[in-house]
Order: structure tokens, then sequence, then C-alpha cells
């Protein structure tokens, strides 16, 4: 036994300690993502003192909590292979029904969070079955579902309150124990964080945990990486496939509760074109867009580039339309840091 | 006799794929599976792997009549198989493929280190010489991919190994080491199935050979019924060859 280890430890000194430990850095896919964290905080925190103290961190923190969660999400789901449009608004979708059942059918705001969250798994599962069953692209069909969420958002608002919007939340049956859990703050030396970025942080924990060391995050790669070949070694494509849409819908359902919560009204046209915003946030994480590869902590990452950024701007007193520039920049250069790694691992030498 | 087909026919819509193809697996032996391009044969692994269902003729394993409803059903009675299109994913590390599907698990988790070591193990016990169990699959050279599908199968306890053209693509050296793999797996005692358009390559290892010509049979032979030239000519077509070669030399 000794010999034989000792014989691989040989050979694998020999030949991999070169280059190897520099390239295994190099290829995990949060490293761009980190370097692009970094530079934007020593920017930001150069030019504003306000941007580097507790209450800055703070501030920026929140928005990069909330789209976090989803980022997380539809990382999952774009290493699975899939994208998913209605994720955005999905969120207005458990929002709006939160307060109308909160406010207009006397559930209590627990109750009326069940039943959005039933909702909302629903959504996914249709969403899962649908690509799955049809083998149609999840852009396409996906495409689809948000134009009908956004359609239902709309019109059944304006049916039952003749405005765009649903409000009060603040006089139902359980708002404040909710908000404590959901949409609070806690004081963290002196500074309230929002209680958001916990949930932000468990999220990334578990998402990173079930990729990293269970066999469902096995399968996510493989699914995403050839669908074919995982279905051969007997991997259960289509039940992944149809979790992940299920797991981006329960993403979807907490920050649309948390943000009921927090702002006791919503817009009926709430979420949407987020969509966007959180497959770039898991692109500069360093998901591919074809599958197979990322990581849900670089999405984190993407989403707190994204809060910083957004913040951060805000801070120097820039025009926020600057905003959309720098966030095109950082796609790009994700995108072509991506495509590196990706010719660098998947080179084939026949 | 592990396995054995008889008079097996399948059909793509009007397709006629295969037609009464009859063939047998041993233990510890090989059968090679030889014909031209679009013969048949990957329809017919396929077939002894769960992938398709046959129309006709009957699958045996064991003596006993089966129908596989699935690769995860022909997995778990035994039979593994090492795809010409689909063998592993190339972003995906060593270990991580090597244990794809039938992941160890520990509590909820999937036993990482376990998978590691034990990748590492299976590969050096099968004389596979890995640089490194992290390494994506993609960037191993076609014949290491191929070898490490075979120490996949051998460690499944798999009793039947398909190989569907696992040398095609690859150069005379890699394919020795893959051939090598190979009779180290029918040493253990595994059944063989080893598909291949390379009659040079299967007469060396091979026990018994089934050539298929435009989905129907032109017969099984021992190795002791038929020599190297009696197998090439037959897969060729004996006259076409002599056709050839008289065409090619008028040409020069
Ligand atoms: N799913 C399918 N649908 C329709 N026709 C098919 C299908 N699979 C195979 N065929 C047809 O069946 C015939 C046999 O194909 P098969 O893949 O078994 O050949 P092969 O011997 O493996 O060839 P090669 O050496 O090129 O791999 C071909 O004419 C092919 O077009
Ligand atoms: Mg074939």
């Amino acid at each position: 036994m000794t010999s034989v280890a000792g014989r691989a430890g040989g050979r694998t000194d020999e030949r991999v300690a070169a280059g190897g430990l520099l390239r295994r850095l190099l290829i995990r896919p949060e490293l761009g993502a980190v370097v692009g964290m970094l530079v934007v905080f020593a920017f930001f925190a150069s030019q504003s003192a306000v941007f580097r103290s507790p209450a800055g961190i703070a501030n920026w923190l929140d928005p990069a909590a909330t789209l976090g969660i989803m980022a997380v999400a539809i990382a999952l789901l774009m290493i699975g292979g899939e994208f998913d449009l209605s994720a955005g608004v999905l969120t207005g979708t458990t929002g709006l029904i939160v307060v109308t059942l909160a406010t207009r059918y006397g559930l209590d705001v627990w109750s009326a969070m069940l039943v959005a969250l039933v909702v909302a798994l629903g959504v996914g599962f249709c969403n899962g079955m649908m690509v799955t069953r049809t083998r149609l692209p999840s852009f396409i069909v996906t495409l689809g579902t948000f134009l009908m969420l956004q359609g239902v958002n709309l019109g059944v608002t304006k049916a039952l309150t003749g405005t765009v919007q649903v409000s009060g939340l603040r006089r139902a049956a359980g708002f404040e124990e909710a908000r404590a859990v959901l949409a609070g703050t806690i004081q963290i030396g002196g500074t309230p964080f929002r209680v958001a970025i916990l949930w932000w942080l468990l999220v990334t924990a578990v998402a990173t945990w079930v990729l990293m060391r269970t066999r469902a995050g096995n399968w996510i790669f493989a699914v995403g990486g050839d669908e074919q070949a995982a279905r051969a070694v007997g991997v259960p494509a289509a039940r992944t496939k149809i979790a992940l849409f299920m797991t981006t819908a329960f993403a979807a359902w907490l920050v649309g509760s948390i943000l009921a919560l927090r702002y006791t009204s919503v817009q009926a046209n709430i979420g949407i074109g987020q969509e966007f915003i959180y497959i770039i946030a898991a692109v500069i994480g360093g998901c591919l867009l074809t599958g197979g590869y990322g990581s849900a902590i670089g999405a984190s990452i993407g989403a707190v580039i994204f809060g910083m950024a957004d913040k951060g701007i805000v801070f120097l007193g820039w025009d926020a339309d600057w905003f959309t520039f720098f966030l095109g920049g950082m796609l790009l250069l994700a995108t072509l840091a991506n495509r590196l790694v990706r010719r660098y691992a998947e080179e084939v030498r026949r | 006799m592990i396995l054995e087909a008889r008079g097996i026919g399948k059909t793509f819509g009007s397709v006629l794929a295969l037609r009464d193809v009859s063939m047998g697996v041993e233990a510890g032996r090989v059968t090679c599976v030889l014909g031209d391009n679009g013969a048949g044969k990957s329809t017919l692994i396929k077939i002894l792997s769960g992938v398709h269902q046959h129309d006709a003729g009957t699958l045996l394993l064991d003596g006993e009549e089966v129908r596989l409803a699935g690769p995860r059903e022909a997995l778990d009675r035994g039979i593994a198989t090492v795809y010409q299109d689909l063998a592993m994913i190339p972003l995906m590390s060593v270990w991580r493929n090597f244990f794809l599907g039938s992941e160890p698990r520990r509590g909820l988790a999937f036993d990482v280190a376990k998978a590691r070591r034990v990748a590492r193990e299976e590969l050096l016990a099968m004389g596979i010489d890995i640089r490194d169990v992290d390494q994506p699959v993609g960037t191993l050279s076609g014949g290491e991919r191929q070898s490490v599908a075979i120490a996949r199968a051998v460690h499944f306890g798999a009793r039947v190994l398909i190989l569907d053209e696992p040398t095609s693509a690859l150069g005379v050296k890699q394919a020795g080491v893959v051939l090598r793999y190979i009779a180290r797996a029918r040493d253990r005692g595994l059944g063989v199935v080893f598909i291949t358009h390379n009659p040079h390559h299967a007469y060396p290892v091979g026990d018994r050979f089934l050539v298929l010509n435009r989905g129907t049979s032109l017969g099984e032979y021992g190795k002791a019924d038929i020599t190297r030239q009696e197998l090439t000519a037959l897969m060729a077509g004996g006259a076409e060859l002599e056709e050839l070669e008289h065409e090619l030399r008028r040409e020069q």
C-alpha cells in the first residue's frame, strides 16, 4: 500500500507541481469575481469615506442581499444548463399575493406567505415540466411564463384595486413578527444591518454545500455539462432540472416576501427587468451561459459588486446613469475571462 | 453465457437498423462486434445496455429473458457501457465523473474524500496513470478518457463491459493502451463486448467475432475458425476490397 501511495505521490509531484497549482486556482469559477470585487471596493473606498464606513457597508450590502439570493438560485439553474426569465416578475407575483390576501381576504401574513409559496413552487414546477418534457429552450419557455405573469400581475391588481399597486400590509395580523424575521434590522457594533443579509448568507452557504458536497450537486453539474452523458450513467436529469426551477421559484418567493414586508406595498410592475440582472450577477460570478460550470459563491460576489457599484456611484455624487455603463463593462470583462477558462478546461488533446 | 441476444431486430420508423442478429457474451471472454459505418453496431449495443428496446427477438441475461427499461436498470444488473459519442462530462473533474450517478454517501452528503481516494486507487489498480484526479476530464487525452471510463465500469462491479469504438479516435500507441485495459478487464473475469471497425484492433484481444453488414449478421466466429485475413476480407466484403485495390493501382 505504502509503495503504491509513494509512487503515486512521486508521480503527482513531478508532473503537476510546475504550473498545476496556479492553473487549478485559475480554473476556480469565482476567481475573476473576487478580483473584480477587490478592485471595485478599492476604487470606491479610496474615493468616499462614507462608502467604507460601517453605515456605508450596511447600505451597499442591502441591495446585494436581495439580488444575491436570486443570483445564487439562478446560478444553480444556469450550472444545470437552463435559464429562468420569469424569476424577476415572480418576485412581484408573490409579493402581490401576500399583500392582497393579507389586506383584502383577511388572512394573516404567515398564511398569505404560505399560499404565495405554494403558487411560486407551482410556477417553478410548470416551468421545469415544460422545459424537460418539450425539450424546448428554457429561454423561450420562461419568456412565455414571464409575459403571462406580467399580464396577470397588472390585470389582477387593476381589477381588484383600480390602481397599479396594493398596499396596507402593516395593518395585517402577524405583520410585526413576519417583518422582524424577514425584513427587520439587527445591530452590529451600533450599525443597523438588514436581516435580509443573513438570509442571503444562509442561502449562499446552503447552495454551496449542495453544489459541492451532495449527489444533487454532482447531478447539477452533470446535466448542465452534458445531459445525454449524465442520463446514460443513471442521473435523473428531468427531476434535477425541475428541482432547480422550483429552487429559483422558492428564492423569488423569499425575495418577494422580504420586499413586500419591507415596503408594505407592492407595485404591480415590480421585478420586471430584474431577470437579466440576476443572470448578469451569476455570469460575473463565473457561470457559463452554456451550463455545467459556475459557483454559488461567485454569484453572491457578483451581487456584491452590483451593490457596491449601485450605491458607490450615489456616494460619489455621480449621475446614476453611469451605473449601467459600469455594469455592461463588468459583464463583458467577466464573459471574456470565462471564455478563456472554458477553453483551457475543455481543450481536448486526442 | 452471461448475456445472449437471439434474433434481435430493431427499426427506427422506416429505417431497418438491425435484422435477426444473435450474439453471446461469456465471463472472461471478449466478444468483438465488427462492421462498417452504419452497420448497426451502436444500435445493437444500445439494446444490450437498455438505451433502446428491441422490436424482435429475445435478450437473455443468465439464461432468463429480460427487457431492459433503461440504462439505470442495465447498470443495476451489471451491464456497464462506455459509449462512443457520450462518454464523460468534460468540465467535471475525473473523480466527479468517476462516481457520477453512483455517488458514495455519508449521511446526507456526497463523501467527497472517499470518492477522490477511491478514484485514485482504482485508476492505479488498473495501471492508469492520471496526473491528478482533480483535473477536468476535458483535459485528458482520448485514450485516458476511455481508460477512466473502463476503470469506472470495473469498479462498479460490472459483469458485462460494453465498449463502443473506444479505439477509433486514437493513435496507434493510445489504442494499444486501451486494448491493454480491455485485456485487464477480461482477466478480472468480466465479459467484454468490444465494438470496432478495425479488425487489427479486434483480432489480438477478441475470442469471438460478430460481423455486421447493413443491419444483418454475416456470422459469429470463434477465434479458431477465422484468420485475421479472413476477418478483414469478410468485413470489407472480399470482392469489393479487391476491386478497390485494383482501382487505386490504376490511379497511381
Ligand atoms: N435513433 C435513430 N433514428 C433513426 N435511425 C437511426 C437511429 N440510430 C441509428 N439509426 C440508423 O441505424 C443505422 C445503424 O446505425 P448505428 O449507429 O448502429 O451504426 P454503427 O455501426 O454504430 O456506425 P458507426 O461505425 O458509424 O458508429 C444507421 O443507418 C443509422 O442512420
Ligand atoms: Mg457507432
